[in-house]
């Protein structure tokens, strides 16, 4: 194969790894974001706090030290994680509490007419929250969220750190081999690119699907 | 499963951890310096009438956003030649400055389109020229709302620090690796690193936030 060409195989193993860890710390980040999120936002204290504490403790903490803790220190108290699940549930946790943060503002956001409304016809907490906080909630968190899974993508390449075959990594070994710095780092940045392209799409997408038939579209 | 904490080796492990953390400073003070420099001249690149300049500098910056500074860092330390005056961390400080003015020229501009159109034409009709309208009335009132949402990327940006370790910058998560290799004990060192990020970023958290209520205070 031509010059640059003959990288990608190697390149696109890489990136497959790295999409797998996107994938699976995506939706460990969601459901993190969601849960906790609507935790941070309830009435009872022994809900909210331990919730606060989880998103003071898991942002405060830098993505890569949480990543190397998880990986290196755990099996010194017998756990010992596979690399893709540590990476996965490092960058979960860390991300999480961005995005629990994210969804207590949404819900937040939410004008406090519209509880109001929901508690005069006599709905539930737990009706009020799905029928009628959740679905505008959710409208105003999906183009942070979009953001986010940019970030977390980003991120994704920190797995280099703890031996996982992923994009970065594979680059790593190619520049080593070859010393083609310019070529190899060129095209990984342009899959990372495509990879950011391909999130927002996705998530404006997303925007316009859910936002239909609401005024003005997702606001 | 039981935690196998030594406070000796611990004791031991915290002058290299703080000597690591002013490397650490040291990076986030310049990156943040240089990020709010660059930020503000690709804000002002962006403004340009002219398309030839607006273009590129927004498409670029847009690349520099959308990919990861691990990528970034790894790039530019393979490929700049050895002047003598790039260390690893001068290196570390430039990726760094250079990615987050990705996020700062962002700041500046919605700081910059807060500003009501008003003062704009109050500025013309007072007879001010450009650089008068800039620095004296659109600066002044564009910077101090950004305050906030730049402190909260100095914050990131000190957050991501533990990166230089991939360049050989002696930062902490650095010095925190050699030790435990040493004492081949884990444990220690990656929990105090992690505690003192943790430390540092809720202070830094604690003000951004006193820096925010300051601001509501003042506009009231």
């Amino acid at each position: 194969m031509p010059q640059p060409l003959d990288l990608m195989p190697t390149l696109l193993q890489g990136l497959w790894v790295t999409v797998q860890v996107y994938l699976g710390a995506a939706v460990f980040v969601l459901v993190c974001g969601v849960v906790v999120g609507s935790m941070r936002s309830s009435r009872h204290r022994w809900l909210r706090w331990p919730a606060k504490g989880y998103i003071l403790g898991f942002r405060g903490v830098p993505a890569l030290v949480l990543l190397f803790w998880f990986y290196y220190v755990m099996p010194a108290i017998g756990l010992r994680l596979p690399a893709l699940a540590a990476g996965i549930l490092a960058l979960g946790l860390n991300f999480g509490a961005y995005a629990a943060e994210l969804v207590r503002g949404a819900i937040a956001a939410v004008p406090s007419g519209q509880t109001e409304a929901a508690i005069a016809l006599n709905m539930t907490p737990m009706q009020r929250m799905i029928r009628v906080i959740g679905p505008q909630a959710t409208l105003r968190a999906l183009p942070p969220m979009g953001s986010l899974n940019i970030e977390l993508m980003k991120n994704t390449a920190l797995v280099f750190f703890i031996g996982l075959h992923d994009l970065t990594f594979q680059g790593r070994i190619l520049q080593n081999d070859t010393q083609r710095t310019v070529q190899i780092f060129t095209l990984a940045l342009a899959m990372y690119f495509v990879l950011a392209l391909c999130i927002m799409a996705a998530s404006r997408g997303l925007e316009r699907v859910m936002g239909r038939g609401m005024q003005g579209g997702a606001r | 499963m039981q935690l196998q904490w030594d406070w000796s080796i611990a004791m031991e492990v915290l002058p290299h951890l703080i000597r690591g953390l002013w490397v650490t400073l040291l990076a986030t003070a310049g990156g943040m310096t240089l990020a709010l420099a660059l930020g503000l001249m690709v804000t002002m690149a962006r403004r340009a009438r002219f398309r030839l300049v607006s273009w590129p500098v927004g498409a670029a910056i847009e690349f520099v956003r959308c990919t990861p500074l691990l990528i970034q860092l790894f790039f530019v330390y393979y490929l700049i030649p050895d002047f003598g005056w790039n260390t690893p961390l001068v290196t570390g400080i430039l990726v760094l400055g250079i990615h987050y003015s990705a996020y700062t020229s962002e700041v500046y501009r919605a700081g910059i389109d807060n500003v009501p159109r008003g003062q704009w034409e109050a500025a013309r009709a007072l007879n001010l020229n450009r650089q008068q309208t800039w620095t004296r009335v659109i600066i002044p009132q564009a910077v101090p709302p950004i305050v906030p949402a730049m402190g909260n990327y100095l914050v990131a940006m000190f957050k991501d620090t533990p990166l230089l370790y991939a360049i050989t910058v002696q930062e902490m998560l650095t010095r925190a690796t050699n030790f435990s290799s040493r004492v081949f004990s884990t444990v220690e060192a990656y929990t105090l690193a992690g505690v003192l990020f943790l430390i540092l970023s809720l202070l830094a958290a604690g003000l951004i936030h006193r820096a925010e209520r300051q601001l509501v205070v003042r506009e009231t």
